[in-house]
């Protein structure tokens, strides 16, 4: 039986120790009615067959690494350099648990504090935990956090149209039961999407009043567009609530860090950084706020101490705020995060560092702008918007998205942009076209091509 | 041992990556939105490589030696496992492809929900939960949503036991409901007699009770069928923590129980690996009471394309659901490794599983518990609980004895839970785990009793043989330094 070593031999030893004659019989307690259940699942497979089988349905999908692809909207194709999986592959990493006994478990930890000092430098925040599910949870959990900090008093959340839906929907999934407010996102709202135009961050200011916990913005937003967040900071602050700011890491090698405007709480979706695409997870949620508001925040954090021979050492600290110690007054419920990612992350920002995120970042940026350039010269086809951005933008489309992406697939095979229609009803028609670095002039080139015959 | 970080070892103008020269016309980069440093470390390939390597070797690893941390479940992960899951088909795979381009993940998460419905005795399941906790998250909103769906909005109390998981409580609260705990009995069961009182005494606001069986003592409860019985009567649904589904896989299915909303452990009981923390899954399987609360999106087959030979997968949504609980799909994966974990084992297999994990904890316990005492002395399941002290070494606790393990090359058990046993030590060998190491785990607990009689002080000093000694944990409190900054 595979990964189960027992012998006949040891089989009889062991029940005869224990002082039963059958396996049966250590079943007792189950109630017999139901017992024993002949289970309706495929018989087992050999390795070799298993491992067929799976690369056949491997096979049976279009990866978005065999061709040029320009779909984002949330998860990001870029450049894993080969040390990652190197060190992820560790069996002394990922055979790990939870670091609950630091003394056989430095790797692990200093490695998470290694991490949370990179996300503090690139996010411009003072204390980072050990992570969440993905950015879409630790958004969640950043409005849990603001709650807290009002103890309870405030009800309203101001959140953007331009925060990811998915990360929307799940922000109203988690607060359900709390009898919270939140508002901004509307259709109709004030930061509301038309094809025109759309209102800036700012216009979220009139929303904020002395009921509110947190406001909620994306940098760079959904449609990949940055500004200057320092006004709505203030506007944030005056009513005592918090700034919450979304942020993609891969942008944050180049503009400047949400901390810098003033922001009291950073999180965001950390796949770039070395996660890879996978079918959108397993990804990472990153969290960085200001030192004050430590002990309200979620999540696992490492600290540095020493041992009983002065040497330094990590363990986990502030634990009294978790589940495991307070119970049904914990800061949340998480326990498992996601680990081996924070690993890959912290491995990924080691290796690219200081001048290799910024170029990344650059890479991102030129690319897109030529992209955006190249496309917006095409009939038929026009940008839409004049406001900075990184790595995405919004494309007016002569036909639907849907039908121009199939046919990008079927006659080029390049996998097209996001279709923005299947969100904001005011954007039907509309593409967001995302470049990475991993996508040279060759591809891009490609696709101006491939849109010019949609056009005709 | 120690290990320099990262920043430490950093030197100005290095970098262990290469990237492609710009081939397009720069742009002007945006004014007042450009930072002007950043704080990342600058470090050579090499270097680096051997930093992390040296930080894995102060790591403790299934892979390494046993690692029976009870509730856990640290059994071996599959090596095809994680070959598996890198194959290009799946690990570049954007999750907003279109349908047609991802047909073949959609039919791995298909299955995969078919088979754990069959499992665990459910008629539909979500995959999109990452973890345990957030599973659970995931079962109490849905059981907070059926009542409102039913108006009964008055429906806020959730029973826990006092054995159950911190996360249990921690997730009710966050679910805008209200904790009462149940007391256990004296052979470490739910206290009837109290469940009852609580169920009358709450009767018209009773949401639920969340119930991991086996409990965290490692037993089964005998009662479990009247326990969901009361529950129902009193209206309330039953959610079930799958953190122990190891010691249940084709023994019985929660489903027959008369649960109505589990979720399961895939890192745990289908040997994903447990990463260090993360990534793990959490998996829920709900009953027909509670299948159109489910978070979506689920895959399904579309009737309408499905006429040709081949089936053509889809998403949908629950026409009830509580919303999504994450971006996109689940830790797919992680979803990946536990299909391949199903399909090598089959059904004969994952009751093997079960068996084999339920022999090595009732053998462990037998041999040790004549030297640490067993407080609710039945046959137990996965894992068991005992007392890590001594009437006659006072000054010796659990913390000491699982220090000491780790000289003798163990990582410690769960220690310290459930809170109901004093200094609990919990071990779960699991059933990957042959009788020669739980021969060698037994020898050295029981070496360690007599040194607690003989000379204590080798058990507060411990570890002594380990990368690093006993660290100062009150101090990391105190001093709070979270992050490294430059002198």
């Amino acid at each position: 039986m595979p990964y189960i070593p027992h012998s006949d031999a040891d089989r009889a030893a062991m029940l005869a120790a224990i002082g039963v004659r059958s396996m049966d019989e250590l079943f007792g307690d189950v109630p017999e009615h139901v017992r024993f259940p002949e289970l309706d699942l495929p018989a087992a497979l050999s390795e070799m067959e298993g491992r067929w089988e799976l690369e056949v349905l491997a096979e049976a999908n279009f990866n978005a690494g065999s061709g040029p692809c320009f779909l984002g909207a949330g998860a990001y194709r870029h450049f894993v350099p080969a040390v990652v999986d190197a060190v992820v592959r560790r069996g002394e990493f990922y055979t790990a648990y939870t670091p609950y006994q630091p003394e056989v478990s430095q790797g692990t930890l200093q490695a998470i504090f290694e991490y949370q000092t990179m996300i503090c430098n690139l996010t411009g925040m003072e204390v980072s935990n050990a992570s969440h599910y993905d950015g879409a949870t630790a958004t969640a959990e950043a409005v849990i956090t603001a709650i807290s900090v009002h103890r309870l008093k405030r009800r309203k959340v101001v959140m953007s149209p331009s925060v990811y839906p998915e990360y929307r929907a799940v922000v109203r999934t988690y607060t359900q039961g709390m009898g919270l407010s939140v508002v901004g996102d509307e259709p109709a709202g004030p930061g509301a999407h038309d094809s025109a135009g759309w209102a800036s961050a700012s216009t979220l200011k009139e929303l904020i009043d002395d009921d509110t916990a947190c406001v909620i913005v994306q940098y760079p937003d959904f449609l990949g567009r940055i500004e200057d967040l320092s006004e709505l900071a203030a506007a944030a602050h005056a009513a005592r609530a918090l700034l919450v700011v979304v942020a993609d890491p891969i942008a944050l090698g180049l503009l400047k860090p949400p901390g810098a405007f003033g922001a009291d709480i950073v999180v965001g979706e950390g796949q770039g950084l070395g996660a890879g695409l996978s079918f959108g997870g397993p990804y990472l949620g990153f969290f960085a706020t200001r030192q004050k508001y430590v002990r309200k925040m979620a999540g696992r954090l490492v600290g540095q101490t020493v041992d009983a021979e002065g040497e330094r050492g990590f363990v986990l600290t502030l634990t009294t705020r978790e589940q495991h110690i307070r119970r049904e007054r914990a800061t949340s419920n998480i326990c498992t995060n996601q680990g081996l990612v924070v690993l890959a992350a912290a491995v990924y920002m080691a290796a690219l560092g200081k001048c290799g995120m910024r170029r990344v970042a650059e890479l991102c940026y030129h690319r897109a702008h030529y992209a955006q350039q190249q496309i917006g010269q095409i009939e038929g086809f026009s940008v839409v918007g004049d406001a900075p951005f990184f790595k995405e933008f919004v494309v007016r489309c002569p036909r639907p998205v849907a039908e121009i992406n199939d046919y990008l697939l079927n006659e080029w095979g390049i996998i097209g942009g996001y279709d923005l229609g299947r969100d904001y009803a005011a954007l039907k028609n509309h593409m967001l076209v995302c470049v990475t670095e991993m996508n040279p002039r060759e591809d891009i080139d490609m696709l101006v091509e491939a849109l010019q015959e949609v056009a005709l | 041992m120690t290990e320099p970080l990262v920043y430490e070892i950093s030197r100005p103008g290095r970098c262990a990556a290469t990237l492609p020269d710009l081939d397009v016309p720069p742009t002007d980069l945006p004014e007042g939105l450009v930072r002007d440093d950043l704080l990342l470390p600058e470090v050579g390939e090499l270097d680096l490589v051997r930093h992390y390597t040296r930080l894995s070797q102060m790591n403790y690893g299934v892979d390494i030696g046993f690692y029976p941390l009870g509730s856990c479940t640290m059994k071996y992960n599959p090596k095809i496992n994680e070959e598996v899951a890198r194959l290009p088909g799946f690990a570049r795979l954007h999750p907003y492809q279109s349908l047609e381009t991802v047909q073949g993940a959609l039919f791995l998460m298909y299955h995969l929900q078919e088979f754990l419905k069959e499992i665990g005795g459910f008629s539909a399941v979500s995959l999109q939960p990452a973890a345990g906790a957030h599973g659970e998250l995931t079962g109490v909103l849905m059981i907070r949503a059926y009542h409102v769906d039913r108006g009964d909005e008055q429906r806020n109390v959730i029973l826990v036991p006092d054995s159950a998981h911190g996360t249990n409580p921690a997730t009710t609260s966050m679910s805008g409901l209200r904790v009462v705990e149940i007391p256990s009995d004296a052979r470490g069961n739910v206290d009837l007699e109290a469940l009852q009182a609580a169920c009358e005494q709450h009767s018209d606001h009773l949401a639920g009770m969340m119930l991991t069986n086996p409990n965290t003592l490692g037993l089964f409860d005998e009662h479990v069928a009247q326990i969901t019985e009361l529950i129902h009567e009193h209206g309330g649904l039953m959610y079930g923590d799958g953190a122990n589904m190891n010691a249940l896989l084709g023994i019985v299915r929660p489903g027959d129980l008369g649960f109505d909303v589990l979720h399961y452990n895939l890192h745990k009981t289908l040997s994903t690996p447990h990463g260090g923390g993360g990534p793990g899954s959490g998996a829920v399987g709900a009953a027909p009471s509670l299948a159109d609360f489910l978070p979506g999106p689920i895959v399904d087959v579309a009737p309408e394309r499905s006429d040709d030979d081949a089936e053509f997968y889809v998403f949908v949504d629950p026409p009830k659901s509580i919303g999504r609980v994450k971006a996109f799909y689940g830790q797919f994966g992680v979803l990946v490794k536990a299909y391949t974990y199903i399909r090598m084992l089959g059904p004969e297999g994952l009751r093997r599983v079960a068996e084999h994990a339920v022999l090595n904890a009732n053998y462990l316990k037998s041999r040790i518990q004549d030297a640490y005492r067993v407080p609710f002395d039945r046959i137990c399941m996965h894992e068991f609980v005992c007392e890590g002290h001594f009437a006659d070494a006072p000054d010796v606790h659990a913390l000491d004895i699982s220090k000491r393990l780790i000289d003798y090359g163990f990582h410690p058990p769960t220690n310290y839970f459930p809170l109901i046993v004093p200094e609990a030590l919990m071990p779960e060998p699991t059933e990957t785990e042959s009788k020669e190491t739980l021969d060698a785990f037994a020898d050295a607990l029981l070496r360690i009793a007599e040194e607690a009689r003989a000379e204590p002080e080798l058990l507060h000093e411990a570890p002594h043989d380990a990368p690093m000694r006993r660290l100062d944990e009150v101090r990391a409190a105190k001093e709070l330094v979270l992050r490294w900054e430059p002198e």
